[in-house]
């Protein structure tokens, strides 16, 4: 832990893409006593990017769901490197309103490089697939645990983190957009990821800081012990809520996010027309 | 006291520019054609290239002007500004360099108008003010306009220019998308009307949030809306993109928007969805 607090920035980024961390799978076999994968969106097609299914928390039924990477390079072009498209958020969103049937908590795992930017993405209505399922996660009228488990960029990640509690495994990083897109962005130049993410502030440590995300799990043998405890005391507290008060702590969590301030003299007229 | 008088002049001569500007005769050239106008002649024809076509991006003052009655517009908020929440080297310059440039404190405007005698709330985003990217200010004046809407029963309108989240302000952007996307849907629930219109361009954040979510999502003619920008894709897929993709009338081709609506018959369809869904 000592170790790796003294991590810059970018090695963050390059540990949380590791093939060799754990995944959504290992994730789904280490804390849950059952697990039936459903697929499909219903509309158009099945996006694999993203496993979604019903599970047992300790006896409990939760509807689980997150990015999927895959290991082998067979695997990694199979669940699209992480990168889902609209099949995908039309999936999740369908999985977390069938949660809401029956009264099951969603967890999410998230891990991925940003939405996939591709010409079928968006002849599909990507814009519209993420902002229904922010839009969905936050009105849903049970509780919603995220953990950010590896990179977590850009809309594609926000996608399936609107939640009431957000967790960051230790070396996990959650931006914006990817430090290379940033890069692009900023001075039109991608190879300059490294020095982005000096400034981005998307470690675990910056965003705990800024009250971005509700804590941070340690990584190594421990890690899914901590995540399950974690589960356990989240879903116990949430659980407590009657679900219009779930709903309006929720709203409130994110609509006190702000970065702003109103000069002196603030009740001056503005423009007029 | 010194700050006190450096907001006051500072506001004072933005308003000027803009009282200044309906009269202006700046010669402007249009982008597509290259053919010159005044920009009093183009403002008398909402901003349309007289010889083309071409869509200039509008002001909020113009676009407020186009859409509302005279003297029925009544900003609010209008002086939030970001704390820079990331200490973002350079951003605070950027800020003021585009606050000089367009007289406004960020990339938005919203306020009540009334058009044609019904009132309605009303946020324009401004493409100029760094790309009308939305920050915590952008995020703020959306949900507390779309709270205002709530509370008085009013309808919304939403006009986006924007291309996307604003890097500067980091994650604290991209939870502009929840909090924007929150305030809509609850608005939603309680029987309010969101109309959101697209310009040119909407994009990433700003597409993938709250401009999304209207009942009513209507775009100006071949206005740019998309999640990843063309370039993002051409780089992905290493090939050029077919011409009109991802402008307003493939998307309506594709089924995500509800109408293609042209400047000059955009008052009168606002007024109409209005009144139909005016509450009883």
């Amino acid at each position: 832990m000592s170790e790796s607090k003294k991590m810059q920035p970018y090695e963050r980024v390059l540990t949380a893409r590791k093939k060799d961390r754990l995944q959504i799978t290992d994730y789904i076999d280490g804390l849950f006593d059952d697990f039936i994968e459903q697929k499909g969106d219903r509309v158009s097609g099945e996006d694999s990017s993203i496993l979604g299914g019903v599970a047992l928390f300790h006896g409990r039924p939760v509807t689980v769901m997150g990015h999927r990477n895959g290991r082998t390079t067979e695997e990694c072009i199979k669940y699209n490197f992480g990168m889902t498209s609209p099949e995908g958020y039309r999936k999740a969103v369908r999985l977390m309103k069938q949660a809401q049937r029956f009264q099951r908590p969603i967890i999410t795992f998230v891990d991925t490089p940003g939405a996939y930017p591709g010409i079928e993405a968006e002849s599909h209505g990507q814009s519209t697939a993420i902002a229904e399922s922010i839009a969905a996660m936050c009105r849903l009228r049970v509780p919603i645990i995220t953990i950010i488990t590896g990179e977590g960029s850009s809309g594609g990640a926000l996608a399936l983190a609107a939640a009431d509690s957000v967790w960051m495994l230790e070396n996990a990083v959650y931006s914006i957009l990817s430090p290379e897109g940033f890069a692009t962005i900023l001075w039109k130049d991608s190879s300059r990821a490294a020095e982005a993410c000096g400034i981005m502030k998307l470690t675990a440590g910056e965003l705990l800081e800024f009250g971005l995300i509700d804590g941070i799990i340690p990584e190594g043998k421990r890690c899914l012990s901590a995540v399950n405890k974690m589960l356990v005391s989240e879903l116990d507290r949430l659980g407590k809520y009657k679900s219009a008060t779930l709903l309006s702590n929720r709203y409130k969590k994110y609509r006190n996010i702000d970065g702003t301030y109103k000069p002196v003299n603030s009740s001056q007229d503005g423009m007029r027309i | 006291m010194n700050d006190f008088f450096l907001i006051k002049r500072k506001r004072l001569s933005s308003l000027l520019k803009m009282r200044k500007a309906p009269i202006s005769d700046e010669i402007m050239e249009c982008p597509s054609c290259h053919g010159k106008t005044t920009a009093k002649v183009l403002r008398k024809k909402f901003m349309i290239c007289p010889d083309c076509g071409y869509y200039f991006p509008m002001t909020p003052a113009e676009r407020l002007s186009m859409i509302g009655d005279e003297g029925t517009f009544k900003e609010q908020m209008p002086l939030l500004r970001t704390k820079n929440p990331l200490d973002f080297p350079g951003y605070i310059k950027k800020l003021e360099a585009n606050r000089a440039k367009t007289g406004l404190q960020d990339a938005i405007v919203t306020g009540v108008l009334k058009i044609n005698g019904i009132k309605a709330a009303v946020g324009v985003l401004d493409g100029r003010f760094l790309m009308g990217s939305m920050g915590t200010v952008v995020g703020e004046r959306i949900a507390q306009i779309t709270e205002y809407a709530a509370g008085k029963k009013l309808p919304l309108i939403i006009f986006s220019a924007s291309g996307g989240a604003r890097m500067q302000e980091g994650l604290f952007s991209l939870m502009q998308m929840v909090k924007t996307s929150a305030a809509v849907e609850r608005y939603k629930e309680t029987g309010g009307f969101f109309l959101s219109c697209l310009t040119n361009p909407t994009t990433g954040g700003v597409s993938a949030s709250f401009a999304n979510l209207g009942d009513i999502i209507m775009a100006e003619p071949n206005a740019l809306i998309c999640f990843a920008g063309p370039r993002v894709i051409e780089q992905t897929i290493g090939q050029t993109l077919p011409e009109g993709f991802q402008r307003a009338e493939f998307l309506l081709e594709h089924g995500m928007l509800d109408m293609v609506v042209e400047r000059h018959k955009m008052k009168d369809i606002i007024f109409r969805l209005m009144k139909m869904h005016q509450r009883v």
